[in-house]
């Protein structure tokens, strides 16, 4: 009988992230099937909070490391706690959600415990009795469907790929799980987040449309000139409007490190595709971006996709996007903007 | 004393991201469709990862970089000829398959024991540099497991800044939304896995070609075997997605009428 642990941390406020409510929603559907138990592994500074909105999973196990030393995403830290909460709940199959924190260190845990590991899982279930996974190679452009019969496996499940769960919470008491670290668990401090300010960020991961500027904006218009600056209002001033996350291409992005003249706010942060994210967002806009292979496997999870562009035989047009408006984008997103605004006004 | 690193990057090829990818059965397990006849470059992470290795290297005197690198023979010569223009390392060369299919446990197994051949290697100096993912198996797992195997316990994914620092290394590594999670470890040897870093793509150099030719083409020539396959994965079904949408082409609309369209597409639930 599997034994399925879904491992997650607890955020700063002692609460459960989305991606880890995921985790949950996954570990509790795979043990029905598999008629398996269930246990969850918590680890943070306080899982008090996390604890209790979990408890009503069914899981038969609830374990956790707490503490100020497992308050940062440390990988020594991390891996020890997470080492000993799989060791302590005997799990043959582990769940933990694909974000920066748990993607770092459960690669590194599995091996410690003799295990295997498949990441950027996408689906989890259960055909023949026995758990599969489906994951992409290839950045999003070949999508396999795999098992392992090695013991323990470890699925690190991508965010978004899977219903929250959401059920009663309850008080509950946790299992202590003792870790004790070694003073090189603490050669690396966590000395704080570096972000933009607030009005300056424009990587929304819970947006619903994702907007990506490409290269096209930066090249030189109908007058003959490029307007950067022009560019760069219209794209901020959209933004403010919608809401949306910005994306953007490789060469868009490159442009930066070759010295060229690029819109400011742009980093390779931004970039969207082959050698940049693979962003979740039910809708997504293209402008100025010519739809190729490359910058397109990056929108393998945007549900709903539209694009503008001059090119009427863009990528775009063949199959990967549901409408292409041939037109420029300057003066569609102008309109755009103020009616954004004008709506918001009402 | 010499105060410099010892920089191990992990980084293997890939084919060309604008070839088209087509998935057959091997006899080993799942390939693709003319793999050796893809043309190949240098994994886009791994390349930033050399690439910044060779700055911080330039950085700290006394410091040096090598590249153990898991590929076809004559596919890393190929692309060895590119990237030695690049930067001054030392080539490590493993004779295996580089396909995305194989399983990141046998490959970090690999990988970690060609490092620890390498003669001298200083493990108090040692910093063990690749990419946070590749563009193949995209496993964003081979260098924790290769971290786990030379006893590294101060790991990093998602790097785009390393600088030094008074105490040791200040690391600035993605975390979600947008943002960078600062760190300081206290110094080697420490595993970074590059994202995208913040250099460009150094320019060829003539004499950094000629250099590291000296090096590049007897290390190819003793390249070990290194059998890598599927190890414990089971595929079940390999395949190209096959969603294709039917396109609707908008010509001729003003972009008055466009704006409203898309407008009214945004804000529907």
């Amino acid at each position: 009988m599997e034994t399925i642990l879904v491992l997650a941390y607890t955020e700063s406020d002692g609460s459960l992230a989305k991606a880890g409510l995921e985790a949950v929603g996954a570990g509790v559907e795979l043990a029905k099937a598999l008629g398996g138990k269930l246990a969850v592994g918590l680890f943070g500074a306080d899982v008090q909070s996390a604890a209790q909105a979990v408890a009503g999973c069914g899981a038969e196990k609830l374990l956790s490391v707490t503490g100020p030393d497992f308050a940062s995403a440390r990988y020594a830290t991390d891996a020890a706690a997470a080492e000993a909460l799989c060791k302590a709940a005997g799990a043959t199959l582990v769940i933990g959600a694909a974000g920066s924190r748990m993607a770092r260190v459960l690669p590194g845990v599995t091996h410690r415990l003799g295990g295997q590991v498949d990441t950027h899982v996408s689906c989890v279930a259960v055909e023949g009795g026995k758990p599969v996974a489906a994951r992409w190679f290839y950045r999003q452009r070949i999508e396999a469907k795999l098992a392992r019969q090695h013991r323990p496996w470890v699925l690190l499940l991508d965010p978004g790929s899977h219903a929250p769960w959401k059920g009663e919470g309850a008080k509950v008491a946790f299992t202590a799980v003792p870790v004790t670290l070694s003073e090189g668990a603490k050669r690396t401090r966590v000395t704080g987040v570096k972000a933009p300010q607030a009005d300056q960020q424009t990587i929304r991961p819970d947006a619903k449309l994702l907007f990506v500027a490409g290269a096209g904006w930066t090249k030189k218009q109908a007058d003959g000139q490029p307007h950067m600056a022009e560019a760069e209002k219209q794209i901020l001033g959209f933004l403010r409007a919608s809401q949306a996350s910005l994306g953007t291409s490789k060469s868009l992005a490159d442009l930066a490190g070759e010295g060229q003249a690029v819109l400011g706010f742009m980093s390779h942060l931004n970039q969207v595709g082959q050698t940049g994210s693979t962003p979740r967002h039910p809708k997504g806009l293209a402008t100025c971006c010519h739809g190729e292979e490359p910058h397109v496997v990056g929108w393998r999870f945007i549900n709903e996709r539209r694009a503008v562009n001059l090119d009427p035989n863009c990528g775009w047009a063949r199959g990967k996007a549901d409408v292409l408006y041939v037109a420029d984008a300057f003066a569609v997103m102008s309109k755009m903007t103020e009616l954004l605004e004008k709506n918001a006004g009402k | 004393m010499s105060t410099g690193y010892q920089i191990v990057v992990c980084g293997s090829i890939v084919p060309d991201p604008l070839q088209s990818l087509e998935p057959i059965a091997g006899p080993t397990g799942p390939a693709l469709k003319n793999e050796l006849m893809l043309p190949a470059v240098i994994d886009p992470w791994a390349g930033h990862a050399l690439y910044e290795a060779a700055n911080l290297a330039a950085k700290n005197p006394g410091s040096k970089v090598w590249l153990v690198s898991l590929g076809p023979k004559a596919k890393l010569q190929q692309v060895m000829m590119a990237v030695g223009q690049k930067v001054p390392f030392e080539l490590v060369a493993l004779d295996g398959p580089a396909g995305g299919f194989t399983d990141a446990h046998e490959v970090a197994a690999k990988l970690a024991d060609a490092i620890k051949a390498i003669p001298g290697l200083d493990r108090s100096k040692l910093l063990v540099f690749g990419g946070w993912e590749s563009a193949s198996r995209g496993a964003g797992a081979t260098l924790q497991l290769v971290g786990e195997r030379l006893e590294i316990c101060d790991q990093f994914q998602g790097v785009d800044q390393v600088s030094a620092v008074e105490g040791g290394l200040e690391i600035l590594e993605r975390v979600e939304g947008g943002k960078h999670q600062v760190s300081v470890c206290a110094g080697p040897p420490a595993v970074l896995g590059w994202a995208t870093g913040s250099l460009g793509e150094p320019r060829n150099n003539p004499q950094v070609g000629m250099a590291n030719m000296r090096t590049i083409m007897p290390a190819l020539q003793r390249a070990t075997a290194a059998a890598v396959g599927i190890g414990g994965i089971q595929y079940q079904s390999v395949a190209l997605p096959t969603q294709q949408r039917v396109t609707r082409i908008v010509k001729d609309v003003p972009a008055d009428e466009i704006a409203r369209e898309l407008v009214e597409w945004i804000s529907q639930d």
